[in-house]
């Protein structure tokens, strides 16, 4: 344990929950969502792996969500690939490089025959293994637990359902599973990580938008990525959940953007909410003191 | 200027869908709600009894432990109900995680639990009294904390209006704990017709209700966008209900000694205060976590 256990930069976080020296490094997911071609190879690889369940029959459904029927993440949806069109003017529809060649990128729109345009995103979504996972702060249970190579898992055999996590989740990931009462959520393919195999959803990714490898390496990766982007012209690129210094010390799966998170259903700005656990037992505390006074006033100077 | 109008302006915000960003809870109805009441009930009703020994007033330690005992046991159980593996309710017990209010409210429970029991027991019984009284002195401290950490399991959430009021919500608790106890004391002088346990258990109700007013006073007065299903929707109203439900039976309490009917009404209605009032809290955590706009609009307007 060290002084940023809840909240801020940590730069061992296997370490910081009790790992000894020698353990593996801190590996994640950069989901580079300028080549996503929403192919959804990511969900079918996750679910074939990781053998989730079929939706029921009446959840098969049409949300009308331009080709997104998957609708977010949740017990039995690992990843998640949303879609978003939007109605662009052409000029900022389309880049091009510095050589004045278009780009040719999820950023870059179709022009119609009355001269509009529209944009569309495509984004994989993931458990964000957050270096300061609210989940695991608070699951009573001890299911889950931070792995040697620092993600965040669920054990089946320990979660008796409480659904704490649910609710402790900032990005709306973790949910319990109907019919069988226990929470669940994107392991990183733990069990191939263990045999020195990538997750099955970076493998079947056939664009590379979803990259695996050593959190550090990651990110190098993505800021070379993201200046040339912006190189190219592509300003409204940024980086999401890559920053060790924001609201849940950094993401272990982190992404690069073509728009605002909320644009994509993600939280603009999440902090782990027992960053101010201290501060809650304290007005606990003091709560509990007032119940107990309010006690004793209500019987003070009657026989 | 009217109430309204201090109201957040309506911002432009976008989100994926409407959807949700996050999950609403899984905590249901009524087991959510009926724990929380439960536990303050139970918490409060421990200390009464405690304070009525200190004062001899038999009637009231007897109603006070049990009350507190089953109180506590009926707790337990709509909590071990909501889990989505109630035979698991033991695995609560393997570890014991400061940060998790769950785990902490979990061990709390069960040691109340166990104290409140034996109090009740000693005293239903006769025996072995002075152990009797040393589980309940035990009780009057776990008590006051098992009523408020509902305060913190709430806050501790993602949910933008329940984690925002971790000050607000303890308080609520305290209050509600208050006149939870205060309807059990009022039920009791009813029942006993001993005009000495309506003493008390009058003063209860308006210190409770004074209490529980306050906490959602402070709740009404912010008008932050994370307080906003405080103030409008199913939580609004329901709180609107628990607060006229509260503030008339600590009126009716007033009448107590002179009526057993109104002690009685005045009983039902701060225990129905209470309970909706729990209601009402679990609604809004709802609505915060349903709408996206609560998480984008908190996120980006530095309320953090």
């Amino acid at each position: 344990m060290s002084g940023n256990s809840l909240y801020g930069p940590l730069a061992d976080v296997s370490g910081d929950a009790g790992y000894v020296a020698g353990h593996p490094e801190r590996v994640g997911f950069f989901t580079d969502t300028s080549v996503c071609i929403g192919c959804k190879a990511c969900e079918v690889a996750c679910k074939e792996w990781n053998g989730l369940p079929d939706p029921s029959a009446d959840r098969l459904t049409l949300t009308g969500m331009s080709y997104d029927n998957t609708a977010e993440l949740g017990s039995d949806s690992w990843r998640h690939v949303a879609f978003v069109e939007q109605a662009v003017a052409p000029a900022s529809a389309l880049s091009r490089d510095a050589d004045g060649q278009l780009i040719i990128s999820a950023s870059a729109g179709d022009t119609d025959d009355s001269g509009s345009a529209t944009r569309w995103l495509m984004a994989s979504d993931v458990c964000k293994h957050c270096t300061h996972a609210a989940c695991l702060d608070v699951c009573p249970t001890g299911a889950l637990v931070r792995t040697e190579f620092g993600t965040v898992i669920v054990q089946p055999d320990v979660c008796n359902g409480c659904a704490y996590c649910v609710s402790a989740c900032p990005f709306g990931v973790i949910d319990r599973r109907e019919g069988d009462g226990r929470a669940w959520k994107c392991t990183m393919c733990y069990d191939r990580l263990r045999g020195g195999l990538e997750p099955a959803c970076a493998k079947a990714c056939p664009t590379d938008s979803i990259q695996f490898g050593p959190l550090s390496e990651l990110r190098e990766t993505a800021s070379a990525r993201l200046a040339e982007l912006h190189a190219a012209g592509v300003t409204e690129a940024r980086l999401y959940g890559d920053d060790p210094d924001d609201g849940i010390g950094g993401a272990g799966a982190f992404f690069l953007l073509l728009d605002e998170p909320q644009v994509y259903g993600l939280p603009p700005d999440p902090v782990v909410t027992t960053r101010d656990l201290p501060a809650m037992w304290r007005w606990a505390g003091i709560a509990a003191g007032v119940l107990a006074a309010g006690v004793a006033v209500a019987f003070a100077g009657r026989r | 200027m009217p109430a309204e109008e201090l109201q957040v302006p309506p911002a432009e915000f976008e989100s994926y869908y409407g959807r949700p960003i996050l999950k609403v809870t899984r905590w249901r109805e009524p087991h959510l709600p009926a724990y929380l009441f439960l536990g303050e009930l139970s918490g409060a009703a421990a200390v009464l009894g405690v304070a009525a020994q200190a004062t001899r007033r038999p009637g009231l330690v007897r109603a006070g432990r049990v009350v507190a005992a089953l109180a506590a046991a009926g707790g337990s159980a709509f909590l071990t109900a909501e889990l989505g593996r109630p035979e698991r309710f033991l695995h609560m017990l393997r570890v014991a995680k400061p940060t998790s209010p769950m785990s902490m409210g979990s061990w709390l429970l069960i040691g109340h639990s166990a104290l409140t029991s034996a109090a009740a027991a000693s005293s239903l019984t006769g025996l072995l009294g002075p152990l009797g009284s040393a589980a309940a002195a035990g009780s009057a401290v776990t008590g006051p904390l098992l009523a408020t950490y509902p305060g913190v399991l709430l806050a501790d959430t993602a949910v933008p209006a329940w984690h925002s009021s971790y000050r607000e919500l303890p308080l609520l608790f305290a209050g509600g704990a208050l006149t939870a106890a205060a309807a059990a004391g009022l039920a009791t002088g009813a029942l006993t017709g001993d005009p000495r346990d309506l003493g008390p258990s009058r003063a209860l109700a308006l210190v409770g209700a004074a209490l529980e007013g306050g906490a959602e006073l402070l709740l009404e007065r912010r008008r932050d966008i994370a307080a906003e299903p405080y103030h409008i929707g199913e939580g609004g109203k329901l709180f609107r209900y628990a607060r006229a439900a509260t503030v008339s039976g600590s009126v009716l309490a007033l009448a107590a000694r002179r009526s057993r009917v109104a002690a009685l009404a005045s009983a039902a209605l701060l225990a129905g205060g209470s309970l909706t009032a729990k209601f009402a809290v679990h609604r809004v955590g709802i609505e915060s976590a349903r709408d996206p706009k609560y998480v984008v609009q908190t996120q980006t307007a530095g309320w953090q």
